[in-house]
């Protein structure tokens, strides 16, 4: 019901037109039209070629190109180009410049584009026009909610009759269906359905703003994804790395699915149970994309793949679920890229060159915002669209920043894979602030090892006569002396081990003399110890710090000087027997009794040197 | 002195891997929580933090989040979002939570070092712990502050704080008892309580309980009984020997009168509690098998059962065997830190036997202990092997005829090893009379003394040892605690194989429903389902209320019609059920449900154990009871599964299902996920009246339906 109220009132309205007769704009005629629409995905694309004449008097610089406001709504392209010759000689022209029109005594439910021409259309003169139109959200779902089981169907309305303010002398309309399945479509004559395309017209001699609406219902299983919210976010670092971040807010916007959703049915016969709903999006990614991820605000999502060849990089992503009709979802995808392909240098400034919309081509984005962030630093900054954008900028503190980097905010609506097209954003840049970033780290790290080595060496004392202050300065000089104390008895006991050696050689070798010598030697250098100690013990004995640890020091130095004389005596001992010849056995017992003192005293003194060590 | 230092490294290595994987453990386990919390934080700042009222769980009575957490890991991770944030390093707050828990495996292996060090070290629990070591070794104030700090920050972070507040006061028992007090033993001690008593009743979930519950008993009476210690030591000073003794019997007296009533009051005013002044989970501890017989929610945890051995080998590994010469090795000079050391190893043995998630309290004590076991071996090994080295230079003269005797005094001087320094103090008194002794520790020395191959194949084989269990841990950190429950794999002959169902419903659940739809679950799945899908839940993993839980089980037990009214009104859009039976995942909610059946019949009684039992058995296949066969849990798990292959057979249970056709009647199918693992259903909308069939039904049932009201009224509590 709701389909034919909305027919109704199209019809109304367009017949006002025919009533009222709005005069005719100019001695225009198009003597030749030929629209082909194009319904197999959710975006439509109209084609249309023109031929132009002008019967008039008066040479023409603009063309009309008029849509209906509902249509005109959502029209997210439109192109015009001028073609010349035919067949393979066709060459194109640029394409031309379109601007809003209203010319007056207009209806306002039309919304006229006027095509500028290069040159003006004199008396007489014709002229081949190509334009292309792209409209989304008017393949309506009806109905607008189904079950798994149902197939969604789409309306689709139009004029079998190509509104125009000129007269048209000849013109055709050809409708290209998504499946050759349709529910119903609108008969007039010279209507011809052909499985998979619709053909009305030809009609002849239509005077201007003939208008003969038609409506097309037909099935369509192809994915409705619209991405309600698109942020690309595009980051230079001169480091070499573009990194794109693309934040996608997605819903099915084909027929609701309503009803249960039974897993089972969709698992057995996903074709039937579920065919509107899609799996999968491939992504189109430029040549050596890298660091490729793909995750949403609960992780990582593992369902994805990448092909990648020499021309292009494919990244396949299937969100968590299948999308049914009405099912909504949002992801991230990011990419890092080589620099080197997309930022170029000409007269001294740099330039970006990336294209500008999603690399998905089956989704058409309601709200797209693209973000490049320029290194901090930049500046002159200017950027080139090749269609309209609302822009400005803002600053982003990322990594190290000082003053943030300067953002450039580019935003579009209704934006099809049409707008993927390469912009540029130039600005200036010195190398210089390249290196600004690791000397800020370098220069932070010295300042801490710095200022380490300042805590390390400076005396933060409050003051310099408190009483622990003073007793910290004493107890320094105590644990000095300590140190030195130990040295020196480290070394009259490398002193004792000599002597011991040189027993043991004397055992081997008989050598008496040499064995003396050592003796000596020995004496002379444990003489000279005993005189370092000496100052030694009598500084710890005066300082009130070494309390503790005095009578220890005290027990060594006494421990040690009996050490010493034993050994001296078990020396003379041993060399005097030898002197004497007397047997090994003999001696053994000699010295027997001085050998355990010994080796007690020697115990006793490392076990003293351990604890002071501990103090 | 090369022969400590070696295994040193080691030890913190090993130290290292195991706190590790405990800690990630340990975060894993609330992460997707503590996000959510964090979030909040950062966007709200502390004191909202404090006030606020979380509404999205345990609908319809929220939770207050500032009183019932323990908030010291969420500060930290806020602290450190925010001091990234404010150098313009932008962190997310995943990002954050994550490196949270290594950082403090990193202290926590710090911590570790520093008390194996005080226990068996060259000079001077788990930070509290260190820092208790630390302040008995110095008998310093500033340690002891630091202690109470520490133990704060436990407070703040963890409920296992009662088992540190408990281990302590036990250590220094055990030392006065042992007649080790100390001056030292008083400073390192009495701070701890007073300061650390006062601090965590500043956090807001622990509050009065810091003085009323019993965990903390403990530390209150050691701490009169170390006053009672240090005031007989002070009058022992003042008094002579005779004065003292009739002092005491005049003490013990009068004071055994005074005890003896104060006792008696506390005995009175603790049996006057319900729970006897413990909580729970407390009581769990001591009598193991409390839990099952009287608190069904606590022992329905797998994180409280007691853990099965092989879970032990799993987790602490090589150190188990280990362990016991570690322990030896403490006693060989029994020291004040080294007896608390043995302490914390025997208590946390006894407490991760009792539960599984007390392993992460057993784990630095192993690491302890072992580290202790393996630095003694590899000292005796070098040592050895330095001393045939010496040996085998001195070999010509030890011919010779006199060299046995400098052999003596060669290696005993090479001998600088803390253990030859340890075990030579504890004989020092003995050495008193010297000569025989003297001979006697030589005699023992030179049996210390091993084979030179021996000790080399020991030690290879050794760092052998260790080296597996460095790559047993590597594997467990990235296998077992890494791998989130969330995201399950299985390996086939095809490759990997990722089961992401859970994230999927969530993720189904997150966009595809309203804001404000409530979702009920087990509560196992409340906090996944608040962090992931960010829908308000009726009842989570912070399982503070029993009745409302039991609400719950309640309605997953009943049939449909029962459930429905209780889900209804519960104000329940959706109803989410986590179903294995497809692909062999053993952890979903038929095999959970006899909990649920248990905790809803222990507040409905109307709910029976036995009526879901066929002969004491749980089963789902034809012989299953028609109770369980019409719950809502088996329609909502098994709906339409005999589809799948024709006769409806369960790979969790291997076996064909009882009731295989069934429609659902109040429920509808609105997501299920990949592989069935998740399954979400809606309530269907009550029917619309139709004027014929109510009027029948009303003159039909009029009578029946009258005398139900009072019983249905009791059956459904939010009536």
């Amino acid at each position: 019901m709701k389909r034919i109220g909305i027919d109704l009132s199209l019809i109304f309205v367009l017949g006002c037109f025919m009533l009222f007769a709005p005069p005719v704009l100019s001695d225009l005629v198009i003597s030749k039209l030929d629209r082909r629409i194009d319904l197999s995905s959710q975006i439509v694309r109209t084609t249309m070629s023109l031929k132009v004449e002008n019967n008039g008097v008066d040479a023409v610089s603009e063309i009309l190109l008029p849509f209906p406001e509902q249509q005109a709504k959502n029209l997210a392209s439109l192109t015009a180009v001028i073609s010349e010759g035919k067949g393979k000689t066709k060459s194109y022209s640029g394409s031309l410049s379109i601007e809003v029109a209203k010319p007056e005594g207009m209806p306002s439910d039309v919304i006229f584009y006027s095509v500028s021409l290069p040159n003006e259309l004199g008396k007489g003169g014709s002229l081949n026009l190509e334009v292309k139109a792209v409209f989304t959200h008017i393949l309506r779902p009806f109905p607008e909610k189904i079950t798994q089981a149902d197939v969604q169907l789409v309306a689709f309305q139009d004029s079998a009759h190509y509104l125009s303010p000129y007269v048209v002398k000849a013109q055709s309309l050809t409708i290209k269906l998504p499946e050759p399945k349709v529910e119903s479509y609108t008969k007039l004559e010279n209507t011809k359905f052909s499985g998979s395309e619709i053909k009305y017209g030809p009609y002849e001699n239509l005077p201007p703003f003939s208008y003969s609406p038609i409506v097309v219902h037909v099935v369509s299983n192809k994915p409705f994804a619209l991405a309600q919210e698109l942020v690309r976010e595009i980051e230079i670092s001169h480091w070499g790395n573009v990194q794109v971040t693309e934040n996608y807010n997605l819903v099915h916007a084909g027929a609701e699915l309503t009803g249960e959703f039974s897993r089972l049915e969709y698992q057995a016969r996903p074709n039937i149970r579920g065919a509107s709903a899609f799996r999968n999006l491939v992504a189109r990614l430029p040549p050596r994309a890298h660091s490729i991820y793909y995750r949403d605000e609960i992780g990582n999502i593992s369902t994805s793949n990448v092909y990648s060849d020499l021309g292009k990089t494919l990244l396949e992503i299937e969100p968590r679920y299948p999308m049914f009709g009405g099912w909504r979802t949002a992801f991230t995808i990011g990419y890092g890229l080589p620099l080197q392909d997309f930022l170029f240098r000409s007269e001294g400034k740099r330039f970006l060159n990336i294209s500008f919309g999603s690399p998905m081509s089956d989704v058409v984005i309601e709200n797209l915002t693209v973000k490049i962030v320029l290194p901090e630093g930049s500046s002159d900054i200017s950027v080139s669209v090749p269609f309209p954008v609302k822009q400005f900028q803002e600053t982003k503190f990322s990594h190290l920043d000082m003053v943030g980097r300067p953002v450039v905010v580019l935003e579009k609506t209704n934006v099809v894979p049409e707008h993927n097209q390469y912009f540029q954003v130039y600005y200036r840049f010195s190398n210089l602030s390249l290196l600004r970033e690791p000397f800020m780290l370098i220069f932070g790290f010295f300042l801490f090892f710095v200022a380490c080595v300042v805590y390390t060496h400076a005396d933060f004392t409050i003051s310099k006569s408190s009483p622990s202050y003073l007793a910290k300065l004493q107890w320094d000089e105590v644990q000095t002396a300590i140190q030195q104390f130990q040295d020196i008895m480290n070394q009259c006991l490398t002193v004792h081990d000599k002597l011991e050696a040189s027993l043991r050689d004397l055992s081997r070798t008989g050598d008496v003399q040499a064995c003396k010598a050592a003796r000596k030697a020995a004496d002379g250098l444990l003489k000279e110890l005993a005189k370092e100690l000496k100052p030694l013990v009598s500084f710890l004995q005066s300082s009130p710090q070494a309390v503790q640890i005095l009578p220890k020091v005290e027990e060594l130095v006494g421990k040690e000087r009996e050490l010493q004389e034993k050994l001296m005596l078990k020396h003379s001992t041993v060399v005097d027997s030898y002197e004497k010849k007397s047997g090994g056995r003999d001696i053994e017992n000699r010295v027997a009794a001085v050998q355990q003192r010994i080796s007690y005293l020697r115990e006793e003194v490392d076990e003293l040197l351990d604890i002071i060590n501990e103090i | 002195m090369a022969a400590p230092e070696t295994p040193q490294p080691t030890t913190l290595r090993h130290a290292f891997g195991n706190v590790l994987s405990l800690f990630v453990l340990l975060l894993i386990g609330v992460l997707a929580f503590s996000i959510r919390l964090f979030s909040f934080l950062t966007k709200n700042g502390v004191y909202d933090f404090w006030n606020w009222f979380d509404d999205r769980t345990w609908y319809p009575l929220g939770r207050v989040i500032g009183g019932t957490v323990y908030p010291g890991l969420t500060l930290t991770a806020g602290a450190l979002w925010r001091i990234f944030n404010s150098l313009n390093i932008p962190l997310s707050v995943e990002t954050v939570c994550v490196f949270t828990a290594p950082i403090f495996s990193a202290f926590a292996s710090w911590a570790t070092y520093l008390l194996t060090k005080e226990v068996k070290g060259a000079g001077a629990g788990l930070t509290a712990a260190a820092l208790l070591a630390m302040t008995l070794n110095t008998g310093s104030l500033f340690y002891a502050t630091l202690n109470a700090i520490a133990y704060f920050y436990m407070v703040c972070s963890w409920g296992g704080y009662t088992f540190i507040i408990n281990l302590i006061p036990m250590h220094v028992l055990l030392c006065i008892v042992t007649g080790r007090y100390s001056s030292r033993l008083y400073i390192a001690y009495a701070p701890l309580v007073v300061l650390g008593t006062l601090l965590a009743a500043l956090v807001p979930v622990v509050g009065f309980n810091a003085v009323m519950t019993s965990e903390h008993f403990a530390s209150f009476l050691v701490f009169i009984i170390l006053h009672v210690v240090a005031l007989v030591y002070y009058i022992k000073g003042i008094l002579t020997p005779q004065m003292f003794k009739v002092a005491v019997t005049l003490v013990v007296s009068v004071g055994l009168i005074v005890c003896g009533a104060v006792l008696a009051v506390l005995v009175a005013l603790v049996a006057s509690s319900p729970t006897k002044g413990w909580s729970g989970r407390s009581l769990s501890l001591l009598d193991p098998t409390y839990a099952s017989k009287y608190i069904p929610i606590i022992a329905s945890v797998s994180e409280h059962q007691p853990p099965t051995w092989p879970s032990y080998f799993m987790d602490i590994n090589v150190l188990a065997f280990l362990v016991p010469s570690g322990i030896i090795a403490c006693f060989l000079p029994l020291s004040d830190a080294s007896s608390f050391a043995v302490l914390y190893i025997v208590t946390s043995v006894y407490f991760s036997g009792v539960m599984v998630r007390l392993m992460l309290v057993l784990a630095p004590a192993a690491c302890i202990m072992s580290g202790i076991a393996l630095s003694e071996a590899f000292d005796v090994f070098t040592r050895s092997i330095k001393f045939q080295l010496h040996g085998a230079t001195q070999n010509p003269e030890a011919n010779a005829g006199e060299g046995s005797n400098v052999d003596v005094v060669k290696t005993e001087k090479s001998e600088d090893s803390p253990k030859e320094r340890a075990s030579r103090k504890s004989k020092k008194k003995e050495k008193e009379n010297v000569e025989r002794a003297s001979l006697v520790s030589r005699i023992e020395k030179r049996l210390l003394v091993l084979p030179m191959e021996a000790s080399l194949i020991a030690i290879f084989l050794l760092v052998l040892l260790g080296a597996f269990y460095v790559v047993h841990c590597v594997w467990a950190a990235a296998e077992a605690y890494s791998a989130p429950s969330i995201v399950l794999t299985s390996r086939s002959h095809d490759g990997l194989h990722v089961f992401d169902d859970f994230r999927e419903a969530y993720g189904w659940l997150r966009h595809n429903t309203e804001v404000d739809d409530k979702v009920a679950s087990w509560w196992d799945y409340g906090y996944q389902t608040t962090a992931m899908a960010n829908r308000t839940v009726i009842v989570d993993n912070n399982t503070w209320n029993n009745t409302h839980i039991a609400t719950v089980g309640t309605a997953m037990s009943s049939p449909e019609k029962a459930a429905w009214d209780i889900f209804n009104s519960l104000d329940v859009k959706y109803v989410l059920v986590v179903f294995g039976g497809l692909v062999g995942y053993p952890s979903d909610d038929i095999n959970k449900f006899l909990w649920m059946v248990r905790i809803g019949g222990g507040v409905f009684p109307h709910i029976k154990e036995p009526d879901y039992l066929r002969d004491g058995q749980y089963r789902i296949d034809s012989q299953a009871t028609p109770t369980m066969l019409n719950c809502l849990m088996y329609k909502l798990s098994y709906y339409r599964f005999v589809d799948t292959d024709g006769r409806g057979y369960d790979r969790v249970r291997n076996t064909e299902i009882g009731k295989k056709y069934f429609k659902l009647t109040h429920f509808e199918e609105v997501f299920t996920t990949h592989h069935w693992m998740v399954r979400i259903y809606k309530l269907k909308a009550p029917r619309n009246r139709i004027r014929g069939k109510t009027k029948k039904s009303k003159s039909k049932g009029s009578s029946t339906t009258s005398s139900k009201r009072s019983g249905a009224r009791k059956k459904n509590p939010w009536h």
